[in-house]
């Protein structure tokens, strides 16, 4: 049986004359847990967008369940199982967490076109079932999105994928803009995940997490891979010498 | 199992008790005090010698001590334009505004009652004729079909400008505001049009608006709360970039809002019409912005994503009171208007301050 959930071959991504992203070649396990480090630019953000249907790749094939995939927008790589958590938190603030984490797919009781009439207390109750599988703390989940903190709010981002049994989640840096009591409690989801064996793309800034939480790092340095380390083969410096340049895995010498 | 106060792992709970109180209370609080204001002054004024402007203690006439004469009036003078806000609301909770509303009353009145005239008038030919004799005396299903469909037009062209031309919702409706009033006055060059039929003219006879913005109220209300197309629009209001990503159709359910606004003022403009028994170019003069008061005093916040069909009933309420409050306590109509204006600023500064004080609390 074939395991892997994502490949990319040959992604590429223009824009103009900027090269962001030259021929990446990339796997992902089912189960695993994967980062991508690099430096500002270097393309780590470019490659979510071209995965995830933000933007379309200029060339190469996305294998995605054994299946060439080409998405035409965000939806249709969540409806098709890839599950983003953005940096930049894409909640509804004036809105409860149940309506959070079902917006754009919310259970109907009755269908009537626009005048659909929606099922609270079964959005309530399988909000209820992610939060509590992912261990996530909410006081209430019927409080609007703006009285909670950024920990809380990213906690609801990720529970979408618990929620709706994403096949991959993605998330770009989940914890760039939170406290340390957060970040901690955000990595606590990180490894829920691991433990119910949901596959995983973590890009990070921070080495200790990164070290902490997943299976393998990927380096990426000005738009191409230039190193694929396991965690337990590698450490900190090691990485940063990939990152900034000063080493480059002999498979991937044609990068530097 | 999702109703019991406690549940699951840690902190996970899910209490009723502890849900925030809705913002439409403090609206209801505020009416309850304007009324015990004026019924103070109806006490304490030394011109009023100790009358009540609710109550009706002396003289039960209607076997109630309410004073039902005055609650009618409240409720009947504010009973149009609160139609419209019904409409403003769903608007301004998108995130948008819609200026239009009042000039397309105007508009919209003319149109329906040229498919609404009579065709004779005591025995003699309806003077006020817009058209031939093909279009008297039609069922009354007739004007009532021509007024919602021009609404929904007017309202589709508001949202496409400003859905898929990126026009911001001020400046379309601004032009939409000019574009109705000129309708309205080309219409039949300034002539009003009179002498509906008697199945046109029940429409908004007696307490008739009053049935119909209850209603609509409530109907509103129902979709707004537990529909999807109330769902989007307070989630396009929130933050329009997540309900995008969420995969709404922002652009198609911005047209469906603005639709639905100006259908509703387009009825506003038949209950108007109706009740009336005649339409002029000019009215719905400041309906748009009397609309926009009375869902900013119910709440209505005008970032978006946030207030509701209750708070703009409330809204509705609050201004009725102050116009009779003010009849009552024999003041002129210019105190009325900076009364009115005092009272959404201040609805709005102390809305402000409310959110704050809840955010920094929590």
């Amino acid at each position: 049986m074939n395991d892997i959930i994502l490949e990319t071959r040959g992604l590429t991504k223009h824009y103009g004359g900027v090269h962001a992203l030259e021929g990446a070649n990339f796997t992902v396990r089912k189960g695993e847990h994967v980062a991508i480090m690099g430096d500002n630019g270097a393309g780590k953000s470019t490659f979510v967008r071209q995965i995830t249907g933000v933007e379309q790749r200029t060339r190469g094939e996305i294998i995605f369940d054994g299946n060439p995939v080409h998405f035409a927008g965000p939806l249709e790589a969540r409806n098709a199982g890839i599950e983003t958590v953005f940096q930049t938190l894409a909640l509804a603030d004036q809105l409860d967490v149940p309506d959070n984490l079902f917006l754009g797919r919310e259970i109907l009781k009755w269908k009537l076109g626009p005048f659909s009439i929606l099922d609270y207390k079964a959005m309530r109750q399988r909000t209820l079932d992610a939060l509590e599988k992912t261990g996530v703390k909410i006081p209430n989940i019927r409080g609007s999105i703006e009285r909670m903190s950024g920990g809380q709010r990213q906690c609801v981002a990720i529970a979408r994928t618990a929620t709706f049994h994403s096949k991959l989640t993605i998330m770009d840096e989940p914890t760039a803009a939170l406290g340390v009591q957060e970040t901690a409690q955000v990595e606590n989801i990180v490894r829920t995940l691991k433990e119910a064996g949901e596959p995983l793309i973590l890009v990070s800034h921070n080495m200790r997490q990164v070290m902490d939480l997943v299976d393998r790092i990927v380096v990426f340095r000005r738009g191409r891979i230039c190193a694929n380390l396991k965690k337990e083969e590698t450490n900190g410096e090691d990485v940063v010498a990939y990152i900034t340049g000063a080493k480059t895995q002999p498979e991937y010498e044609d990068a530097a | 199992m999702a109703d019991q106060a406690s549940h699951g792992v840690g902190g996970l709970t899910f209490d009723k008790s502890k849900r925030s109180w809705p913002n439409e209370f403090n609206v209801f609080l505020a009416l309850v005090l304007i009324i015990l204001l004026f019924e103070a002054l109806g006490q304490f004024l030394p011109y009023m010698n100790g009358q009540s402007m609710l109550f009706d203690f002396n003289e039960a006439r209607d076997g109630s001590i309410l004073n039902i004469a005055r609650l009618k009036i409240i409720i009947l003078q504010v009973a149009i334009i609160g139609i419209i806000s019904l409409g403003v609301t769903q608007v301004i909770i998108l995130g948008g505004i819609d200026l239009s509303s009042g000039p397309l009353v105007g508009a919209t009145a003319m149109i329906v009652m040229s498919f609404a005239q009579t065709e004779l008038v005591n025995g003699n030919p309806n003077p006020k004729a817009v058209f031939g004799l093909w279009a008297m005396d039609l069922a009354v299903i007739v004007p009532l079909i021509v007024g919602l469909a021009f609404g929904a037009l007017i309202g589709s062209i508001n949202g496409f400008f400003i859905a898929f031309a990126r026009i911001p919702p001020f400046i379309a409706t601004l032009g939409m505001f000019l574009i109705c009033r000129g309708i309205s006055q080309w219409w039949t060059k300034g002539q009003p049009v009179s002498f509906p039929t008697d199945s046109y003219a029940f429409i908004g006879t007696s307490m008739m608006p009053v049935v119909w913005f209850i209603g609509l109220a409530v109907l509103l209300h129902l979709i707004m709360r537990y529909t999807i197309y109330g769902k989007h629009t307070y989630a396009i209001g929130s933050n329009e970039e997540a309900a995008r990503m969420s995969g709404i159709n922002v652009r198609r359910h911005k047209v469906m809002v603005y639709m639905m606004a100006s259908m509703l003022a387009a009825f506003a403009a038949i209950v108007l019409s109706s009740k009336n028994l005649t339409a002029q170019a000019g009215m719905g003069q400041f309906y748009e912005l009397y609309a926009i008061a009375m869902a900013v005093i119910g709440g209505v916040s005008l970032t978006g994503g946030r207030g509701s069909i209750i708070g703009t009933v409330l809204g509705a309420m609050v201004f009725g009171v102050i116009q009779s409050g003010f009849t009552f306590i024999k003041l002129d109509a210019f105190y009325q208007l900076m009364a009115m204006g005092s009272i959404i600023i201040g609805a709005v500064v102390l809305d402000q301050w409310r959110q704050q004080r809840a955010v920094s609390k929590s």
